[in-house]
């Protein structure tokens, strides 16, 4: 059975937004996907309204449409493209629910198109949970007991059945959003009600508790001779209660018996053929009664999912190439497994060392919200690591989250064991550690067992890491012997230097003194048995090392780790760009990363890839390892972000040479007094500004500048605490916040900037070879300046800025580049307030723009820079075709627009008392992802922006508007033209005054803080009982704040559009006409052939 | 969750150690020191590696390992313990264990006592904590050789020394090793549920799990030691014959070839699996021949080419029949036409072979798994089959006349 010679062309459904739930997992696998069919002849078309997204790079599909995933658009690509067939099994849950859609709206029978991957009947089995669960009983398996409930009061009459606490889980939601476990009566109300409504089915299911069974993955492909392989199977370090992504987990199980794996494996078998998944893969969830083995088939995805790109890193098996393989008719036995080059698909990958996945968190975005870890997915981003033993493997693990506190330590523990087996029993964000103290204060295996429910074999693997710490400790010095037995456990040279007292550097320098360095192993799904072609290694501390000697010119370079908010996909984005760049020079490329969510960590993106924490130690080790043939060329550092970036002072010191901008240079542009020196020089204007260590400090500063004023601590990531401060009053009231989390004081100044009100942001992004500057793009934030770049929304080309301030920002750009001496990527960013143009900050790296100047103007500035860092230069980057003639700084007037619009996880998060946590936009970055919007005019392209964000703007209805004093003048024409269009208005008392004086009809809502009693209808009602569609709310000082959280929460909660700008209003009013008459869609393709043409 | 304690599990004292108190030795004069796991002495063998991830119990237990240090590619094992039922004989019979990281609590609900107890009840001499995929690396490249690890009095003995006596070991090329493994009484087993007949069942290094499948189709199972004689074997009047896996070299069991034939010649349906699969091949004719380093682990994939399905396999071989796997051949002792039933998809190694003119039939592989996956229990109803359909001809027979 080869390939089916009925399908010519598919369309392909990404995933939309990076969401926690749905991250670059779903990139990794639709890049792969697309190449595969490409590779087969097929023609792709691909639609994903992600921007950041390597597989939205026109290169991987014929026809890309970065359009919002709905049934409307997708039905006009259907009618446009004609495609034979749709695969949407690769798009996590955004893409089955888009293709469900399809179904049931008979567009795929009105188009006559296919769907390949899963049938619907497959994804209905799969996902119904009733269904699901009546076929699981049908092959002899369990299941929890459980009843469906349909409003909140059957849910609480099913409890009593059921007792508490109980499981609640919607239908057809992917990272367990809605979903939890309720203790109480009131707990079970309020998960229901969230539940029912995240449902597009409005159905949940209510279970029996599992709470602290062991739990299991199985991941499985089948084709359609009915061959089924296992790839992978995953255990769970923290029992059944956390959701998988948030759990500690395992690759290979470790606790199973043979008998116990068997009788999973059967069990997946027989599910799969029952559901019928048989083009692809899906993954079965299992839980396990630790006290007698009695197995629980939790549920099944009929795709691929966040696991599968686990597995597919985990063994080298890689599924969504395969699935999509599958999906064109290919049976397993006909494929061939690209790590061995001999032998088929149609086996079991067998893994001669251990996996180890850490989630990462983000809970210091969202002070307010629950820390504890539940069935909803809660982390932003993950690592993995790969060692030849599970302590290994979890120490690497470990620190490869780059997050302080994150690893194992040795130092003071003032907590007593009874609070640390307290701590224990409740999940959070760096339990393990907890866990790992509460050992060293004397805990036994039993004690821990009984507090949190991990395995023993778990358990003790962290007595041992405690035992080999001790015996560090206490060794007389440091000889081969000890250094090795603490390698081979996973500590890093700086946990070695902690528990000797000593430092990270003179330990590494013992231990090369004596000659120790790992040897890197390979990933070839097989154990050994064949000899691998693919080099895809990880360290340890064994005997043989197998990287392959090569007499090529190599250039390594450094991933950004795990995602997190404010450092993701787009990351990742640049990093592969400069690896196929490199790579076509002529270069061999080396990639060092931890995230196995990404392109980056496939192995056939770069030449060698090395799945490595990005840590001082392990990069140089890698290093240390390609130098011992070849050349190497240098190091890129300016694309991983942040956290490559920060490699790079100690890379140098290494004497490892870095490619293009040096470390002193980069040094120039985050030291504030080097930077001032440089914007001096060039003749630029930074926002006034001073430091404060203390609040009587920051008084005299914010006088002295004058209010508003932009504080922010130094040294956090991604905006920490940077808030803007109005008045004197919210300056002590950020003091009294900022109270005791250490992050203000002498050593941690609090820089003061002057604030520009009402001032426009731009962003720039350039490169920049040491003589030329090339604009990427220049692009023009649609909130006013104080909203972090990477939340706002922003347009490209500029919509509102002249040819005259354009030029000013290029020429700006130019100086601040040679002042630094760039050579490669260069960010900016500016604010032009009253007419001057203002510096905000620089950094001379990859930004998170990248990406979507690609998308919008067709500038793969990545690209362009990697060759940059070795030489090239930007006249030959012309030459050869590599760079428009013309850079982005000019957009021909013919040209569309693109709108990047923000992601916000919000709805994820709730306070401990299950409130939602506040939605207002600051200059602290707390969106996940991105979606794009593109088409001829500004508006369209908005319009499309938040269609792909949030579901687009209702076009009637009841608009509920309620702004702070600052912005009343500024909403009466919008609130004028949404009248005009047929919207009804509520509005607050203050803000409806001044509308009504204006001629505007403004129904009056009661503020929920003035609700006089039970009968009076507050807003907050309003929104709760779907009488409101739009939300406007604009903070204001500290007064309004509780009265606006609690509207932007109820809005968040019911998913309404929610307005926290006026600009954002205006922008929207404006795309609601323009929307009426439907979208058109246009391919990149298509715009680039047209932006050929105007050439 | 009611049960407020951890699972069967037990915790050993011993600090983590750095002491190095054991050495693999390879028959090439590579050495790989690390530490005394199980007994402490002197083992010698062939040195094989097995691929699974699970089932080390079931391994080391299984007869076919007889003679050989078996290498476990998978690094911790002893993770579940050991127990009564996984057992697939009645004691461990490899030569020797190598793994990288030994357990140091087990931790399962049926987990009755630690794999470190077994290994030393058994007498077990074993090394961990070393390099085992450059091992495996090494195997792979040089194929299966003669191997020792050395522990305790004999750990401090010279590099020559241990690599002479090495050296001195039996070679498992024309080895025969049944006589070491088969039972030495004859025994019986009833069938589960309604009876079909009997199964005289010749035990090479026969396992539990296939007696337990035999007896589960309707068989009563009659396993006989490796010594019987095929007229006893017809003397019980089998309504079928069965070859079980086991060690050693197929070229060295001239005897079972002659009594398979013999039993053949008679009518007496057959059904072998792995040692079995290769006598039926040298019954039939064709020869057998050594694989540089087997086939062993729980992953392997076989296509059935009657019915054009994958079948993922628990493999554990060293020797093959060598039979082209394409086309219809002619058996030269006169058993009529033959073919390839199954074959290797990693390899085109022959996986299984089929008799077109008289009930015969045999596996390379272990449809009886344990370890391993159950996608090919289906060939004992095949063989149950067989039965069931002659004694239905048999009884139509009987009314005709």
């Amino acid at each position: 059975m080869p390939k089916r010679d009925d399908i010519n062309s598919v369309l392909v459904i990404g995933s939309g937004p990076i969401v926690i739930g749905q991250a670059c997992e779903f990139d990794y696998s639709g890049t792969q996907a697309c190449r595969v069919l490409r590779e087969e002849g097929v023609r792709v078309i691909l639609v994903n309204s992600n921007p950041a997204t390597i597989m939205t790079d026109p290169d991987f599909a014929d026809a890309t449409y970065i359009e919002p995933i709905t049934p409307e658009i997708l039905e006009t690509i259907i009618a446009k493209e004609r495609p034979d067939a749709i695969l949407p099994t690769l798009g996590g849950q955004t893409a089955l629910n888009a293709a469900i859609a399809l179904h049931e709206r008979g567009i795929l029978e009105k188009y006559d198109v296919e769907l390949i991957g899963a049938s619907f009947d497959a994804i209905n089995k799969g996902e119904d949970r009733q269904i699901f669960k009546q076929l699981v009983l049908d092959a002899g398996a369990d299941v929890a007991r459980s009843h469906i409930a349909r409003t909140v009061e059957e849910a609480v009459g099913f409890a009593d059945d059921l007792g508490y606490p109980l499981v609640v889980r919607p239908s057809f939601t992917m990272g367990g959003l809605g979903s939890g476990f309720a203790y109480t009566e009131v707990e079970l109300r309020r998960i229901v009600g969230d539940g029912l409504h995240h449902s597009p089915t409005t159905e949940v299911l209510l279970e029996e508790s599992i709470l602290g069974w062991k739990e299991f993955e199985l991941e499985m492909m089948r084709d359609r001779a009915d061959n089924t392989v296992v790839v992978c199977s995953i255990e769970n370090v923290d029992p059944v209660g956390v959701h998988t992504g948030d759990s500690i987990t395992v690759a290979p199980a470790l606790t199973l018996t043979d008998r116990e794996f068997q009788h999973l494996r059967d069990i997946s078998i027989d599910i799969i053929r029952a559901v019928g998944v048989d083009t692809g893969g899906c993954n079965i969830q299992f839980a396990i009664n630790p006290a007698d083995g009695r197995v629980i088939v939790i549920e099944m995805n009929p795709r691929v999912s966040r696991s599968s790109a686990l597995a597919s890193k985990a063994t080298g098996f890689p599924i969504a190439k395969i699935a999509a393989k599958l999906a064109i008719g290919y049976r397993l036995d006909e494929i061939p497994n690209d790590i061995t080059g001999v032998t088929p698909a149609s086996f079991e990958p067998t893994l001669d060392y251990v996996v180890v996945k850490v989630p990462r968190f983000a809970f210091e975005k969202f002070p307010a919200a629950d820390p504890r870890l539940t069935t909803t997915m809660k982390s932003v981003g993950e690592a993995m690591a790969i060692g030849r033993n599970y302590a290994s493997a979890l120490q690497k693990a470990l620190r490869s989250l780059e997050k302080r506190g994150s690893s194992f330590h040795w130092g003071a523990e003032n907590r007593t064991l009874d609070e640390l087996l307290i701590e224990c029993e409740i999940p959070t964000d760096g339990r393990i550690v907890t866990v790992q103290q509460a050992f060293r204060k004397g805990g036994t295996i039993e004690q821990l067992f009984e507090a949190t429910k991990i395995d023993p074999w778990f358990l003790d693997q962290i007595v041992l890491i405690n035992e080999v710490a001790t015996a560090v400790a206490a060794a007389e010095r440091l000889d081969i012997d000890i250094l090795r037995h603490a390698k081979d456990h996973g500590f890093s040279d700086a946990q070695i230097g902690e528990l000797r007292g000593f430092g990270e550097a003179d330990v590494r320098a013992v231990r090369h003194i004596l000659g120790l360095r790992p040897v890197f192993k390979t990933v070839d799904t097989c154990a050994g048995e064949f000899p691998a072609l693919t080099p895809y290694h990880y360290s340890s501390y064994d005997q043989e090392t197998e990287v392959v000697p090569s007499d090529r010119r190599k250039v390594v370079i450094l991933g950004s780790g795990p995602n997190r908010i404010g450092q993701g996909v787009e990351f990742d984005y640049s990093c592969v760009h400069a690896s196929f760049a490199l790579s076509e020079a002529g270069y061999e490329t080396i990639m060092i990363n931890c995230n196995p969510e990404t392109v980056s960590t496939d192995y056939d993106t770069s030449d060698r890839l090395y799945f490595e924490p990005l840590t001082l130690e392990d990069v140089l080790e890698v290093i240390h390892a390609e130098s011992q043939s070849g050349e190497l060329v240098g190091v890129v550092v300016q694309l991983g972000g942040q956290t490559a970036l920060g490699l790079a002072r100690g890379l140098e010191a290494a004497g490892i040479p870095i490619l293009g901008t040096t470390p002193d240079a980069i040094d120039l542009a985050e030291e504030r007094g080097l930077f001032s020196g440089i914007l001096d020089a060039a003749g630029l204007l930074a926002p006034r500004n001073g430091v404060a260590t203390d609040y009587a400090g920051a008084v005299v500063a914010a006088e002295e500048i004058g209010y508003p004023v932009l504080v922010r601590p130094s040294y956090v990531l991604g905006g920490r605490g940077m808030e803007i401060i109005y008045d004197s009053p919210s300056l002590a009231d950020y003091f009294t916040r900022m109270q005791g989390q250490g992050i203000i004081g002498p050593s941690h100044p609090l820089l003061v900037d002057r604030f520009l009100d009402d001032a426009i942001e731009i962003d720039v992004d350039a490169i920049f070879d040491g003589t030329e500057l090339y604009i990427g793009g220049v692009m023009e934030h649609i909130e006013e300046a104080g909203i972090h770049s990477g939340d706002s929304s922003c347009t490209l080309p500029p919509v509102t800025l002249g040819r005259a301030e354009i030029d000013r920002v290029r020429e700006a750009t130019l100086g601040i580049a040679r002042g630094i001496g760039v050579k490669g990527l260069l960010n900016v960013q500016f604010a032009i307030g009253a007419g001057v143009l203002y510096v905000l900050e620089a950094n001379p790296r990859a930004s998170r723009t990248v990406p979507f100047v690609a998308k919008a103007l067709g500038i793969t500035l990545a690209k362009a820079a990697a060759l940059i860092m070795v030489g090239t230069t930007i006249k030959e980057l012309k030459a050869a075709g590599k760079l428009p003639e013309i850079d982005g700084s000019r957009v021909p007037m013919e040209a569309p627009v693109a709108v990047k619009e923000a992601v916000l996880p919000f709805n994820r998060f709730r306070t401990p008392e299950g409130l939602v946590v506040d939605s207002v936009l600051g200059p602290e970055m707390r969106s996940t992802g991105e979606v794009m919007g593109i088409d001829r005019d500004f508006p369209r392209a908005f319009a499309k922006s938040q269609l792909a964000a949030y579901g687009g703007i209702p076009l009637s209805g009841t608009v509920f508007v309620s702004v702070s004093d600052r912005d009343k003048r500024a909403i009466i024409l919008p609130m004028l033209r949404l009248q005009q269009l047929g919207y009804e208005i509520a509005a607050t008392v203050g803000t409806a005054e001044i509308l009504q004086r204006n001629g505007i009809r403004a129904r009056v809502v009661t503020k929920f803080s003035d609700k006089a009693d039970d009968n009076d209808v507050s807003i907050v009602e309003l929104i709760r009982r779907e009488e409101i569609q739009i939300v406007i709310n604009t903070p204001g000082g500290r007064t309004a704040r509780a009265d606006g959280y609690e509207i932007r929460a109820a809005a968040v909660a019911g998913d309404l559009p929610l307005f926290t700008t006026i600009a954002e209003l205006s922008a929207a009013v404006a795309s609601i006409d323009a929307i009426r008459d439907g979208f058109e869609v246009t391919s990149l393709q298509e715009y680039a052939t047209a932006r050929t043409a105007l050439l | 969750m009611g049960s407020s304690n951890p699972p069967a599990s037990s915790a050993s004292t011993a600090l983590a150690s750095t002491a190095l108190s054991a050495v693999l030795v390879l028959e090439d004069g590579s050495r790989y020191v690390g530490r005394a796991y199980g007994s402490e002495g002197q083992t010698l063998g062939e040195i094989v590696f097995a691929t699974g991830m699970t089932g080390y119990q079931e391994t080391l237990t299984d007869p076919s390992y007889a003679g050989q240090i078996v290498l476990m590619t998978a690094p911790h094992i002893g993770n579940t313990g050991a127990n009564d039922e996984d057992m697939e004989s009645r004691k461990i019979w490899v030569s020797g264990f190598v793994v990288r990281e030994p357990a140091r609590v087990a931790s399962n609900h049926r987990s009755t006592r630690t794999l470190d107890a077994d290994l030393n009840a058994g007498g077990i001499v074993g090394i961990s904590g070393i390099d085992t995929r450059a091992i495996t690396r090494r195997i792979r490249s040089a194929g299966a050789m003669r191997s020792g690890i050395f522990s305790g009095d004999t750990f401090g003995l010279s590099d020559g020394e241990q690599l002479e006596r090495v050296r001195a070991g039996a070679s498992m090329r024309g080895r025969n090793l049944s006589d070491d493994v088969s039972t030495v009484e004859p025994f019986s087993i009833p069938p589960v549920g309604e009876r079909i007949g009997s199964v005289a069942v010749l035990d090479l290094g026969v396992k539990t799990s296939t007696l337990n499948f035999l007896a589960e189709r309707g068989f009563e199972v009659l396993v006989l030691p490796q010594s019987v004689t095929a007229e006893h074997v017809l003397s019980l009047k089998p309504s079928a014959l069965f070859f079980s896996n086991g060690p050693g070299d197929p070229a060295a069991s001239d005897k079972h070839v002659t009594l398979l034939r013999e039993v053949l010649r008679a009518g007496v349906p057959y059904f072998g699996i792995c040692f079995g699969n290769q006598l039926l091949g040298r019954a039939l004719g064709f020869g057998t021949y050594k694989l540089p380093f087997g086939h062993r682990g729980i992953n392997q994939p076989v296509l059935d080419k009657t019915t054009g399905k994958v079948e993922i396999t628990s493999q554990n071989h060293g020797f093959a029949v060598d039979m082209p796997i394409e086309g219809v051949l002619e058996s030269k002792a006169g058993f009529g036409k033959v073919e390839v039933s199954h074959y290797s998809l990693n390899d085109q190694v022959v996986e299984g072979i089929r008799c077109l003119d008289i009930d015969a039939f045999s596996v390379q592989y272990h449809p009886e798994a344990a370890a391993g996956p159950h996608d090919a229990n289906y060939l004992f109803d095949r063989f149950r089959d067989v039965v069931v359909a002659r004694n239905a001809a048999a009884a139509d027979a009987g009314e005709t006349k």
